[in-house]
């Protein structure tokens, strides 16, 4: 389905050591974005009417600066200047920018490039420059299937967060999710998978059955959901490239709130039966089965802690929802949410110190974290409904999905993806064609 | 001067009492309707529910988190009981819901909880286990959309549907 994920990536001069003139602090939110100017990848008459051709774009070079600016934009750390201020053409300034005008300006940071056609591959360089040192930060060229241009801006913009952050980007990811629509009562629910933008999106099944909760394999293109085929509420694992599929294990009932190990080798679920929800695991080569909790009470929504020593899930043993932790293998079970009100979906930072997790308190519901044994609880956002936070790859963003109150009459439902920093700033509607719920991020595609 | 505007200023807290009033008038007559329909916050009236026959309603309606049979849950599946030994050809689902005030996991366990304690009744009176299967839907199928008290009320439920 998605062909071609290779995308050559050549070292034009290696980053030689930079004086950190330019350092951009991501834990402090959003306060003070550092002013950056994208100026529009140049690109030479002959490439530009060949890509017209190709792909029914006017000028790619400008479309790819977009893709960076916006993502740039949206990360909230950064402010790209409005393209009317800029002075130098696009060509020039790749060459050798005239660091004074861009001063002028206020840009602290720019980035210049060039993308040409050579044998019909599409070939990006781009350049980051400090424009107060007067100095090139870094410089890259890659080369890729014209197919690819959306990725190619998201690469330079990871590259770019990577550099001026210190931390890894997120912008070339995905995220899947439930496309919903149709009145409350009867919605009809699709798994559908996009762009981390939301460009490119495209629905995985046709609506016939209920999906619900789709999470992605973080080392590979395989996704893990819940799927009501035949009114059989099982677990269910996906290919996204060849879009074969296959349930997971035979259990006699219901499974469901699965997640992959951080390895990617096994599916933890739950698997309801009598009136009790118990946590198991099964390993994708040789199926072996594994009951990880032993309880009447409900323990769902499992979640690996990134070394796959630990797992974090929500259980009613205490008599209300919560949020424990075991070892990997069962054992040792701690509650680690004690704050006032119900705690639910507990979900291991990437990073490995937080767990995020949806509370409900006083009617009204939130977006935490916590540090893995409990202490520092942390409230991001507060609404009448949302839940089911997800991690960027980096760990610094959360994605989650909120649903309206409905009015008197039973209408004015809504259901929409939004995302926010982990700073508990920089709130945003992540925007979807339809109706979104269950968002999963994926890893960085590429390296 | 200064006795004109006490008495200015007991007008207009005259008038906010009047108008105060006025609402929790307004808030009772509405707490009056919901409380014909509920007992705590468990759903007692007939809204949405259907009948597998004549006296048999479908379905039975549970407290917020719980999983608990009612008194009247309990009489609603005697009376299924006795149908299904009566028709002992069909066989039921019985189907659990939550209502979505629950994050989605925890709820399609707990309709999965709500189902069976409505078939562990059934059991209890003779219907065998082979006869009942559970489905649990969480707060996928609510009956009512509404985002309010009795709306959710009438979401936390067991229905029994035939299968055959």
């Amino acid at each position: 389905m998605i062909k071609n994920y290779l995308i050559f990536i050549i070292l034009i001069t290696l980053p030689f050591k930079v004086f950190a003139i330019i350092e951009v602090d991501i834990t402090r939110g959003n306060l003070d974005p550092l002013p950056l100017a994208v100026s529009p990848l140049s690109i030479d008459d002959k490439s530009k009417k060949e890509f017209q051709k190709i792909l029914k774009k006017e000028n790619i070079g400008s479309e790819i600066s977009i893709i960076v600016e916006n993502n740039l934009k949206t990360s909230g750390l950064f402010d790209p200047l409005s393209k009317d201020a800029f002075l130098q053409a696009p060509d020039i300034a790749n060459l050798k920018p005239r660091f004074e005008d861009w001063n002028l300006i206020k840009a602290q940071a720019l980035i210049t490039g060039k993308v040409s056609l050579v044998d019909k591959k599409l070939r990006v360089e781009f350049r980051l420059w400090d424009v107060l040192a007067a100095k090139e930060m870094m410089a890259l060229a890659f080369t890729t299937v014209p197919n690819n241009w959306r990725r190619v801006g998201h690469i330079i913009s990871d590259k770019v967060y990577e550099r001026l952050t210190g931390e890894k980007g997120y912008f070339d990811t995905r995220i899947i999710y439930v496309a919903e629509e149709g009145p409350k009562t009867q919605r009809i629910k699709k798994l559908a998978i996009m762009d981390q933008d939301g460009f490119n999106n495209k629905f995985l099944t046709l609506g016939n059955e209920l999906v619900l909760t789709p999470r992605f394999n973080p080392t590979s293109q395989m996704v893990t959901y819940l799927s009501y085929f035949r009114n059989l509420p099982r677990v269910y694992l996906l290919d996204i490239e060849t879009g074969t599929q296959e349930v997971v294990g035979d259990f006699p009932g219901m499974t469901f709130a699965p997640r992959f190990s951080p390895d990617g080798k096994k599916i933890i679920m739950s698997f309801a039966k009598d009136g009790r929800s118990d946590i198991y695991t099964m390993d994708l080569e040789n199926r072996i089965v594994e009951k990880i909790t032993n309880h009447p009470s409900i323990d769902t929504s499992p979640s690996y802690s990134p070394d796959g020593k630990y797992i974090a899930f929500n259980s009613d043993r205490s008599g209300y929802q919560q949020i424990y932790v075991m070892n990997s293998d069962g054992s040792d079970v701690k509650r680690i949410s004690f704050g006032n009100g119900l705690y639910g979906t507990p979900v291991w930072s990437p990073r490995g110190d937080l767990i995020a997790f949806t509370k409900l308190h006083k009617g009204k519901f939130y977006i935490g974290v916590m540090r893995t044994d409990g202490s520092g609880e942390r409230l991001l956002t507060e609404n009448y409904y949302q839940e089911a936070p997800s991690w960027s790859p980096n760990g610094r963003v959360l994605i989650f999905y909120r649903e309206t109150k409905t009015n008197a009459k039973g209408e004015g439902f809504s259901a929409k993806l939004w995302s926010i920093d982990l700073t508990g700033y920089n709130e945003r509607l992540v925007s979807t064609s339809t109706d979104a719920s269950d968002p999963s991020w994926s890893s960085l595609l590429s390296n | 001067m200064i006795l004109n505007k006490i008495f200015k200023n007991t007008l207009l807290l005259l008038a906010a009492c009047l108008v105060l009033s006025a609402c929790a008038t307004k808030k009772e007559v509405a707490t009056e309707a919901i409380k014909g329909q509920m007992q705590g916050d468990v759903y007692t009236g007939t809204d949405s529910v259907e009948y597998l026959a004549d006296g048999v309603p479908d379905r039975v309606f549970f407290a917020t988190n719980e999983s608990i049979l009612t008194t009247a849950s309990r009489e609603t599946l005697r009376a299924q009981a006795a149908w299904l030994r009566k028709n002992s050809s069909i066989n039921v689902v019985l189907e659990g819901h939550a209502d979505e005030r629950g994050t989605r996991e925890y709820n399609l366990a707990l309709g999965e909880r709500r189902a069976n304690s409505a078939k562990d009744y059934l059991m209890t009176y003779g219907i065998s286990s082979d006869r009942i299967s559970v489905l649990s839907y969480g707060k996928e199928r609510p009956v009512d959309s509404g985002s309010n008290p009795l709306a959710w009320s009438k979401n936390r439920r067991s229905v029994t549907v035939k299968a055959n």
